[in-house]
């Protein structure tokens, strides 16, 4: 088993939806307390490279390694390794049918990770971190978009979780709710979670990330520190991009 | 129109008896068989795609009538014919069968429907947390499915209720067989199966209204 000491290990990843190859060949490592942010053009395979990394989508070819656990492996438990990883989507996917404290205590309690009243403490602090503890009973149709995404982020804490997966967590939100999410990511940056987050936010990539890699075409055509790659890119590619973005 | 019901009231009560326990009986197992075929054919697996779709089609494709003829009289026929004697089947059991196994294949896709118009986010989102994709389908999917199920439920809950009357064909003493017998006692057409016609209607309108009431509390505060 290849434990390197990084928290998240790609080798050669490659994923095909059918004839389509939506990764060719990424070679990727993020080392502990790392926040890594993705950044692209559409159909450049940031959110499939994001989603391969707990096996939402699986791999077609190559490794993936996370805190030693390779999840490419058929025989790893792949829901036990999952409950390491927190994951936020673009759109929320806050259960529906359940309120704020039900979606934070579910697969906690279910999975025999706290019992019910820990949980619920638990929850309660979490959503105190996010600025929603009088939204505890709140059902998901009650919430805006950007108090769905912090009680998104909140459930995802609830497991403890080493790694967070960001995808697009802004990208459905009014522009006024945007901060509101960044800025909870930020400080979840600065205690020192591991992230990787596919963002389009440029400001949040330059103030947070340690590394930006920019992808396009299944390929991570140049990274580096946000200065590197978002102030000095090299690749005609990626000045194309940011050119277009800025 | 009377003396029918003074005469054949209680009869015409119990065969309306024997319809609902027919319908019930039936409609319990179509859940039950739903539930296996229409999960069926919500996951990737191949091999249960294929036996779920067969199942669906091969008993949509054939009437209910040819379905209860063939469980009634074929099988016990078929089952004789391997030298097994003695072999029948009551025509509560062969109708049951048949309804429950055309009930079971629209259910089926009432369940494969109403699981897949609930967001492919909801599941990932569970899968993400570490729960199995049972517990991910127990737990989160199957509750928000069964919100839009419930009134093609209740539909086919009507539909079968009435498709029981095609089971007269086999003897079994529910409303309609009982109307048949007592249209050839007396000879009144018109009054028998206006009084046959008016007790399924009354049973089912009472139905669709608490049925309407369990939809409407169960879709409440969402």
């Amino acid at each position: 088993m290849a434990d390197n000491g990084y928290k998240i290990h790609v080798a050669n990843l490659k994923k095909n939806f059918g004839k389509l190859e939506v990764l060719r060949d990424i070679s990727l490592d993020v080392q502990e307390g790392e926040v890594v942010v993705l950044i692209g053009p559409s159909g450049s395979g940031k959110s499939t490279l994001l989603r391969c990394l707990n096996q939402l989508e699986t791999a077609t070819g190559g490794q993936i390694v996370i805190d030693g656990h390779d999840v490419t492996d058929k025989h790893t438990d792949i829901n036990k390794v999952r409950q390491n990883i927190g994951m936020v989507f673009q759109h929320f996917n806050l259960f529906n049918h359940l309120n704020v404290m039900d979606n934070m205590t579910l697969a906690p309690v279910h999975l025999k990770i706290m019992k019910k009243e820990q949980a619920r403490e638990e929850a309660l602090k979490l959503l105190r971190r996010v600025g929603l503890e009088d939204k505890a009973e709140a059902y998901p149709s009650q919430l805006s978009g950007g108090q769905k995404q912090r009680v998104a982020i909140a459930r995802a804490l609830e497991m403890k979780p080493d790694i967070m997966l960001f995808d697009e967590p802004t990208s459905a939100l009014d522009p006024e709710m945007v901060g509101e999410v960044l800025a909870v990511m930020k400080e979840l940056a600065r205690e020192g979670m591991t992230m990787v987050v596919v963002t389009h936010e440029i400001g949040f990539a330059r103030e947070v990330a340690n590394r930006v890699i920019f992808m396009e075409g299944g390929y991570i055509v140049e990274q580096g520190t946000p200065d590197e790659v978002l102030l000095h890119p090299k690749e005609p590619r990626t000045i194309d991009f940011l050119s277009k973005v800025l | 129109m009377l003396s029918i019901i003074n005469v054949y009231g209680t009869m015409l009560l119990r065969a309306l008896g024997q319809t609902l326990l027919l319908t019930l009986l039936s409609l319990l197992f179509a859940i039950v068989i739903g539930m296996i075929f229409g999960l069926m054919n919500v996951g990737h697996n191949r091999v249960f795609n294929m036996i779920g779709t067969v199942y669906v089609d091969a008993v949509r494709g054939v009437p209910l009538i040819v379905l209860a003829y063939f469980i009634f009289f074929g099988i016990p026929a078929g089952i004789q014919g391997l030298g097994i004697t003695g072999f029948r089947l009551s025509a509560l059991q062969a109708g049951t069968i048949a309804l429950s196994m055309n009930c079971g294949a629209y259910m089926a896709e009432i369940i494969r429907a109403g699981i897949e118009s609930v967001d492919r986010g909801q599941m990932e989102a569970g899968r993400s947390l570490g729960l199995t994709y049972g517990a991910a389908m127990r737990l989160i999917v199957i509750p928000q499915a069964v919100r839009t199920m419930i009134p093609s439920i209740i539909n086919q809950f009507i539909i079968t209720l009435k498709d029981t009357s095609i089971l007269s064909v086999i003897g079994f003493p529910e409303l309609t067989n009982v109307g048949k017998t007592i249209m050839g006692n007396t000879f009144k057409n018109l009054q028998t199966w206006a009084i046959v016609g008016v007790m399924y209607l009354v049973v089912i309108t009472i139905l669709s209204k608490v049925a309407k009431k369990v939809e409407r509390r169960v879709n409440r505060g969402r």
